[in-house]
């Protein structure tokens, strides 16, 4: 199986409804591919954009964001404060020479784990086709060594 | 380093260690986070039985650790349980972390290798982010021992009644001039066909005369502050322009008013009332209320027959009399304001309000009442011609993609009373359309089949239209309804005198902004949320706020009554407790650093940030903080910091999951 690149992608997801889809996806016995680890914080409105840049910093080829639908939030309209943050965060990644579909979000109630599992599913593969991320020039053409390098592949080297 | 921790990787028979390598992840863990701190890493066939708490407190107390990261199923089923166990060995609780290594590894994936690996990864995240745990101590809060109820239908009163016959105050505040709710306007009750005002006054009597019970009628709550324990509501009293004090509510005002005004409230239109009214007969309190906009003296500043026929000494009625702010303390709220009922009129093709004989449910109800505008006999519009033919049309509005596509629950049986009641008193066809019908609860099935042996007739089909347009000599002068009846395959145009749609319940129109008052949200179709829609129906979100009733979703009577007395056992056991224990998870903000830019204040919307303008700085009431962390990924100057969730925490935690700082693998011995 020659060099299928296997983006890793940091994901956050709100106590109150994403994480719970995420459990329901698990309950049910609904597959995604595991190229994504999951953050739990209390709510999307915790998401401090320095996360998403420090995920990214840190090796991660993407970052997924979730929370509740608009209106929906455990915490009565936090999850429109991501929402902001998530526009700004696309134009930041925009402004670095990144792809801003490196980000996505994604809303989730507790009963949604198919839709979890198909988000997930379809943004991994979004990832792989955009290849390693780049810190280095915006048309790609020079390849960082950065921390992207450090693969999950082979932790081991990297820390040795 | 100065932390011990030890790691917990649970097999859980074969969810786990049929995808993970378990033993190696532990072995994994001890040996290549060692340099992190993790100076055990253990496996055990179910972490969760008491053996394998057991060992958790054992290496506490033994190995001195410091720290505990338990990699099992999802932190929602079993967090509690390490927590507690960490607590009894002697270590804070919050020292204690949980990763998901079932539900978000072994049952999501299939490849063993990249299941494995993805463990590690997310038991290093739990391992970097509880080297940065703090120890919490719950944040105790004393309860007010009164309870505020708002909303006096059946649920709103089986809680305030739960409440005051425990022996505790409650403030019950209505909107309406009388408390009952819809259960007040109904005739029978399904499956048992009491009468609903036999069975609901006696309560409301029970109401009115509780020593324990404020009841706070025509009333309505306007600003809630404080935080769980330490309510406080502003209710404003609506004018009555009665002096409760003193009216016997004998009755003489509203039988010598002259002003006749249809009744749009009570009655849904079909009747009448004086502009001086007490919405019926048996009404919780029995002082009337004076309906301004239709009182002749406050439009031409002629008549005063009220006041001039009422008996009391001093006289009762007062009309300068002006609405009244008053202010409740509590220690928690019920809310129990009920549901609307959906406007039929947004179907146009059901043709009510252009089809007279075209009934909603609520009429219909009001019609069979004996107290009703028709004083119980089933009759056309015309309010004298008994229909030969009845067409009951369920799901209106429900489970519709176009309007709602939640179940109102109540319909089926209801349409199923109301078929009986049709033939009871009509001795008319009955033709019940229907998608399903959903008779699930304890003896509602035989009431089902009860109306088929009394000859109901039932067409399983969407009725299409209903029109007073005839096609055949026999369609003439009668509302055809047109249905396809999906059991046969075929459709059919049934025409019969009267139509009564089966209306479904929706959230109240007010229901977000009641809701942003008490700091409650409501879900997708506008019930308010609960904590949790299995484990917890009548708790919210914010502490101390509860619901009962339809406000949580459309229900039928003993599920209210459930719900309310639920609600009140809630409360109950606050105020016993004394006092309350919040999760530690909050926001602080260390004020040497805060700049006072106030970006915070405006971002809370449990208005928990406070801004003191003489020292320029923000601050955070701990108890009416719930934690969600808004604030502190906000704050510009990085001054508020939110525990359990820090950034340390979580910067940590993604550094773990990337498998930044992984130890060397151990040299082959």
């Amino acid at each position: 199986m020659s060099e299928q690149f296997e983006p890793t992608i940091i994901g956050f997801t709100c106590n109150w409804c994403s994480y719970r889809a995420a459990d329901l996806a698990g309950t049910s016995r609904m597959k995604y591919p595991p190229n994504l680890r999951l953050i739990r914080l209390m709510c999307s409105g915790r998401l401090d954009p320095t996360f998403v840049m420090k995920a990214l910093a840190s090796g991660a080829d993407g970052v997924m964001i979730t929370g509740c639908h608009p209106g929906e939030c455990h915490y009565i309209e936090q999850n429109y404060k991501a929402l902001r943050r998530y526009h700004l965060l696309r134009r930041t990644l925009a402004g670095l020479g990144l792809e801003p579909e490196r980000i996505k979000l994604v809303w989730a109630s507790a009963a949604e784990g198919a839709r979890f599992a198909s988000e997930a599913t379809s943004f991994v593969e979004q990832i792989r086709a955009l290849g390693p991320l780049h810190w280095g020039v915006s048309n790609g053409a020079v390849r960082s060594t950065g921390p992207t390098d450090r693969g999950q592949t082979e932790p081991e080297e990297v820390m040795a | 380093m100065t932390e011990k921790i030890g790691v917990y990787v649970c097999h859980c028979g074969t969810n786990i260690a049929g995808t993970v390598d378990v033993k190696g992840v532990a072995e994994w863990a001890a040996t290549r986070l060692k340099h992190r701190g993790v100076i055990i890493g253990r496996e055990y066939k179910f972490m969760c039985s008491s053996l394998g708490q057991e060992l958790i407190e054992k290496d506490i107390k033994e190995l001195g650790l410091t720290r505990v990261v338990v990699a099992a199923c999802s932190p929602h089923l079993h967090e509690k349980t390490f927590r507690t166990a960490c607590e009894r060995a002697g270590l804070n609780p919050y020292l204690c972390e949980m990763v998901s290594i079932r539900e978000q590894v072994s049952w999501v994936h299939t490849d063993k290798a990249a299941a494995t690996e993805k463990s590690r990864a997310v038991i290093a995240g739990g391992v970097e982010r509880v080297i940065h745990d703090e120890p919490l101590e719950p944040l105790m809060v004393p309860i007010h021992a009164d309870t505020l109820v708002v909303g006096g239908g059946i649920a709103g009163i089986q809680a305030a009644l739960e409440i005051a016959d425990a022996g505790f105050h409650v403030c019950l505040v209505e909107r309406e001039p009388s408390i009952g709710g819809h259960m007040a306007q109904f005739d029978k009750t399904f499956p048992t066909l009491d009468c609903a005002a036999c069975i609901l006054t006696p309560k409301m009597v029970q109401v009115g005369s509780h020593p324990n019970i404020t009841l706070m009628t025509w009333s309505e709550v306007e600003k809630v502050d404080g935080f769980v324990g330490n309510f406080t509501a502003t209710i404003r009293k609506k004018a009555r322009y009665v002096n409760t004090d003193t009216c016997t509510g004998c009755g003489i005002c509203w039988e010598k008013c002259p002003k006749k005004v249809e009744d749009t409230v009570f009655e849904v239109g079909m009747g009448k009332r004086k502009a001086i009214y007490t919405p019926f007969a048996q009404a919780v309190p029995r002082y009337p209320v004076l309906d301004v906009e239709n009182c002749t003296y406050f439009k031409n500043g002629k008549c005063k027959a009220c006041q001039l026929f009422c008996p009391t000494e001093p006289n009762s009625i007062n009309f300068d009399q002006v609405d009244e702010m008053v202010e409740v303390k509590a220690g928690n709220i019920i809310l129990a304001t009920g549901f609307d009922l959906f406007d039929a009129t947004r179907i146009p093709q059901y043709g009510y309000g252009k089809l007279p004989n075209v009934f909603t449910n609520l009429e219909f109800e009001r019609m069979c009442n004996a107290a009703g505008p028709t004083e119980g006999r089933v009759v056309l519009r015309d309010m004298k011609t008994p229909p030969k033919s009845v067409a009951i049309v369920h799901c209106v509005g429900s489970r519709d993609e176009n309007y709602n596509k939640y179940c109102s629950t109540i319909c089926c049986m209801q349409s199923l009373k109301f078929a009986h009641l049709v033939m009871e008193r009509t001795g008319a066809e009955v033709y019940n359309c229907y998608i399903d019908i959903r008779a699930a609860f304890k003896d509602y099935e035989e009431f089902y089949k009860r109306v088929l042996e009394e000859g109901g007739h039932f067409i399983r089909g969407k009725v299409a239209e209903i029109s007073d347009v005839a096609r055949t000599p026999e369609e003439q002068g009668k509302l055809v309804v047109q249905v396809e009846d999906t059991l046969i395959g075929k459709q059919r145009r049934i025409p019969v005198d009267m139509v009564i749609l089966s209306a479904g319940l929706e959230p109240r129109a007010d229901a977000k902004e009641v809701g942003k008052l008490f700091g409650i949200s409501c879900g997708a179709s506008g019930w308010y949320t609960e904590k949790h829609p299995k484990l917890d129906p009548v708790a919210t979100m914010t502490e101390g706020i509860f619901i009962a009733g339809c406000v949580q979703g459309p229900k039928d009577i003993p599920a209210s009554v459930a719900q309310g007395a639920a609600a009140a056992a809630r409360v109950l056991g606050k105020i016993q407790q004394g006092e309350i224990a919040l999760e530690p998870i909050k926001a602080s903000i260390t004020e040497s650093q805060c700049s006072g830019c106030r970006i915070c204040n405006g971002l809370c919307p449990f208005n928990a940030i406070l801004f003191h303008e003489d020292r320029m700085v923000s601050e955070i009431n701990a108890a009416l903080c719930q934690g969600c962390g808004t604030c502190v990924a906000a704050c510009p100057a990085g001054a508020i910091s939110g525990t359990g969730f820090s950034n340390d925490q979580i910067m940590a935690q993604i550094e773990g999951l990337m498998l930044l700082d992984v130890g060397p693998e151990p040299v082959a011995a």
